[in-house]
């Protein structure tokens, strides 16, 4: 019994662990399959988290900051696309700037504030996203593996945590299903096709940067304002790189995409409980090397199965009309 | 009978310092099939993007039906009912033909009941112009003939009464061609007008009714095609008379300089690309290698230049073997030997196009005398040997120190062909040597050829011109499918004769 509740309570962190890498990865789909690199996915998490948690604090509404979020993340998409898409600049120089940018216009901007270098106020319950619990949650606790998995497992979870698995099959039906789809996966792979089929090749750039925007603001809500009650310096922690990763892994498609950010998710949720565990034989593992796990299988999978990966084929190169 | 469904006036484009279109006027009769000839560079596949919207003109009106229309992009083209096949193939390689023909006039946000009135619809246009596509085949797996098809397949789905082509027929085999002007001759009796761009004299003589040249951006004349002959048009073409056909002596070919024994070559993705091919070239022949690109003639000629490995097989240069699955010469000591190299991607192999020219004129022999001593480069020498060779090759402008990328393309060739000539190598590899190179600098590369035949050098040329083929080569071989699949001596072989070969029918 100790041993399925051990199951339940992993594959719970590694569902919440995962959220914000699963809107970030979703949010670099619609950026990269439309022919624009981004890079900076972490800067604009961890923008979002740090407009997220002030707009939240300011006005006593965690929507309202949200909505801030959102607003200042498609923003930044916006000053990619204005550099990389439309003066046609390096779409890697672009994103390292707005990374490097926000890292200190965050910290700044919290001391400036708050009078605390990089940390904003502590919110309370009103100004911040409070775990859901799904109906019925507690009557069915006993009832057994039904019981665990709805109540352990699924239920309990921030609202996040639901959108961002929601969002995967909608990102999918989007991209595969629609005429919108379509035309984003083409001008990913020929913008000249796009273009001589009538279809202005700026705009779908611009769209899918918009789009990516809405998405990864939910990434950095989730970290301030759901599971965290406050921001703090460098909060994103390289999740926008580790997302951008697992889209890669999971060849710029949103079912393989989501199946990496489990997996980074479950090392992470691995590499906690395992801290301070004995194990036979060996011992207390150092958490130095517990720590280590997800980035070590990083490296391992990309080395060992990016090779296979085919990027869309216009990516990272603006579209030059005229000659 | 005879009404103008688009006339150009006036037209004007420039891009930068370059005047690519210079007041064109230009008038195009209804049900017509009208030819735009010129050399690369003239100006024409520029107009033709202004008519399709994909360019805008500086000035200039453009009328359609009579009707004056103002084309902002290629939608505003689109609607007006002109489509365009180009030269680089508008689709997207991992979509069905399905996807590709819809993209942009999917008709609603989410597929359903439209696509399936789409597919029906281009069943029936395919069964009308006998265009035989599958529209669930993803066009990564569609050989070229048949992604043209789809390009054209394209344009009549979304309303195309005005079909332009730009150099349609660079990348197809003879009964590739047949069949595509088969399919432009049909489209021509259900009404629709047909605008074909080429630098092929033939291509014209054969299909059009009208023909318009253009030269140095200017339209420099219109003739209806049956009033005119090839010689005419080649001359209003570059604006002096060509010579069209070759003056080649009889050499007698001397002993074997080069061969090659059952060789077999691996691509990059470790896929046999050449497959037991054997070889003779002798001293004071040309030896033609025909065939579609793809076939293995790339593969073929970096192994005998050194730049790939060898499988399995020999190659002998003077007798003495040079390269076996064991051990091979790189292209440095093969050159040493007296073996040159012309490689058939010259932007990508041959030149390093942001150096100036006299650079890259010295490539390859930068380290030898006078060119440097002790590693320091000779500045003057290597200056006034660029000076002396681009003025004996005619490279245009003659500036050493232009950068190599602002050279047209038939002078980027000749700087090349200059810098391994000069060296008077025995053997000399040459491929493609006039892809994308205008027609007065074709006839000066073939004549350089020729000469180095004559002073008993042996060549191998691979192209995938058949022309250039039949009229330069002694012997022609056939490859197909990575194996040589027919040998011909050039007396009295025929065009048609290779395009069976090199379809792989025979």
């Amino acid at each position: 019994m100790e041993f399925l509740y051990d199951i339940a309570s992993l594959i719970n962190s590694t569902l919440r662990i995962s959220t914000p890498l699963v809107f970030a990865a979703m949010a670099g789909i619609f950026a990269e399959r439309s022919g624009v690199i981004d890079f900076s996915l972490e800067g604009k998490m961890l923008m979002a988290a740090f407009v997220a948690a002030v707009g939240s604090y300011f006005l006593g509404n965690p929507w309202l900051g949200l909505l801030l979020a959102i607003i200042a993340c498609v923003s930044l998409s916006m000053l990619h696309g204005f550099a990389s898409v439309t003066y046609k600049g390096d779409q890697v120089v672009s994103c390292v700037a707005i990374n490097i940018l926000i890292i200190g216009l965050t910290t700044a901007l919290a001391a400036a504030w708050f009078g605390q270098a990089g940390l904003t106020p502590t919110l309370n319950e009103d100004q911040r996203f409070l775990e859901v619990n799904l109906p019925f949650a507690e009557s069915l606790r006993d009832v057994p593996i039904i019981g665990t998995i709805y109540s352990d497992i699924l239920s309990g979870h921030y609202i996040f945590v639901y959108l961002a698995y929601l969002s995967v099959p909608l990102v999918f039906w989007i991209v595969f299903k629609t005429s919108f789809g379509l035309r984003l996966r083409a001008v990913g792979e020929n913008p000249s096709a796009v273009d001589t089929a009538g279809i202005n090749v700026f705009v779908m750039r611009y769209k899918a940067l918009a789009i990516n925007g809405v998405l990864i603001a939910f990434a950095g809500a989730h970290l301030s304002t759901a599971v965290n009650a406050n921001f703090f310096r460098e909060m994103s922690a390289g999740r926008g790189y580790l997302a951008l990763a697992a889209m890669i892994f999971g060849k710029w498609h949103p079912k393989t995409a989501l199946v990496a950010c489990l997996l980074f998710g479950f090392t992470d949720a691995l590499q906690i409980r395992l801290q301070g565990v004995e194990l036979p034989a060996i011992g207390e593992i150092p958490v130095q090397l517990i720590q280590a796990i997800p980035y070590v299988l990083t490296v391992v999978l990309l080395a060992g199965f990016v090779g296979k990966a085919i990027a869309p084929n216009a990516i990272g190169q603006p579209y030059i009309k005229e000659r | 009978m005879v009404s103008p469904i688009l006339e150009l006036t006036n037209i004007n484009k420039s891009f930068g310092h370059v005047h690519a279109n210079k007041n064109i006027n230009l008038t195009i009769n209804k049900g017509t099939i009208h030819g735009i000839i010129g050399e690369n560079g003239a100006g024409k596949s520029t107009l033709m993007s202004i008519v399709f919207g994909l360019y805008q003109a500086n000035s200039g009106t453009i009328k359609v039906n009579g009707k004056e229309i103002n084309l902002r992009s290629p939608k505003d083209s689109i609607i007006n009912g002109i489509g365009m096949v180009h030269q680089h193939f508008m689709l997207v390689e991992n979509f069905t033909v399905l996807e590709n023909i819809i993209l942009g006039f999917e008709g609603e946000l989410v597929f359903g009941k439209n696509l399936e009135k789409a597919k029906k619809d281009l069943k029936d246009l395919c069964d009308t112009y006998k265009l035989n596509i599958d529209l669930n085949s993803t066009i990564s797996d569609l050989s070229v003939g048949f992604r043209q098809r789809v390009e054209i397949l394209k344009s009549l789905y979304r309303g195309a009464e005005i079909l332009i082509l730009d150099e349609p027929t660079g990348v197809l085999t003879p009964q590739e061609v047949d069949e595509l002007f088969k399919i432009l001759r049909s489209l021509k009796e259900e009404g629709k007008t047909i605008v074909l761009i080429t630098h092929k004299l033939i291509e014209i003589m054969d299909l059009t009714s009208e023909v318009s040249v253009m030269r140095q951006g200017e339209m420099v004349g219109h003739t209806k095609t049956e009033n005119t002959n090839k010689e005419q048009l080649a001359e209003m073409m570059v604006g002096r008379s060509v010579l069209l056909r070759l003056d080649k002596s009889e050499v007698k070919a001397g002993e074997v300089l080069f061969s090659v024994k059952n060789l077999t070559v691996k691509d990059d993705l470790d896929v046999t690309r050449v497959k037991n091919v054997d070889l003779e070239i002798r001293s004071g022949e040309i030896l033609g290698l025909a065939g579609v690109t793809g076939n293995g003639q790339t593969e073929l000629l970096e192994a005998l230049s050194g730049i790939r490995k060898v499988e399995s097989g020999e190659i002998y240069l003077e007798g003495k073997k040079v390269s076996d699955s064991q051990k091979f010469l790189d292209p440095r000591e093969l050159k040493d030997k007296g073996l040159a190299h012309v490689p058939e991607d010259r932007q990508r192999m041959g030149l390093v196009t942001d150096f100036k020219a006299y650079e890259n004129l010295i490539f390859g022999y930068h380290d030898q005398q006078p060119f440097s001593k002790s590693s320091v480069l000779n500045h003057r020498d290597i200056i006034s040997h660029s000076k002396k060779i681009m003025e004996e090759y005619d490279v245009r402008p003659q500036s050493p120190n232009l950068i190599t990328s602002n050279f047209s393309g038939g002078n980027q060739q000749k700087i090349i062909l200059s810098r391994e000539l000069n060296e008077n190598p025995k053997v000399l590899l040459v491929g493609q040597p006039t892809r994308g190179v205008d027609i007065g600098a074709i006839e000066f590369i073939h004549q350089r050829l020729i000469d180095m035949r004559d002073r008993g050098a042996a060549i191998l040329l691979v192209s995938v011109e058949l022309d250039e083929v039949l009229s330069l080569s002694d012997r022609i071989v056939v490859m197909f499918d990575g194996m040589i699949v027919g040998e011909k001596e050039n007396k009295n072989v025929t065009d048609r004769e290779l395009g069976l070969l090199m379809a792989g029918v025979v």
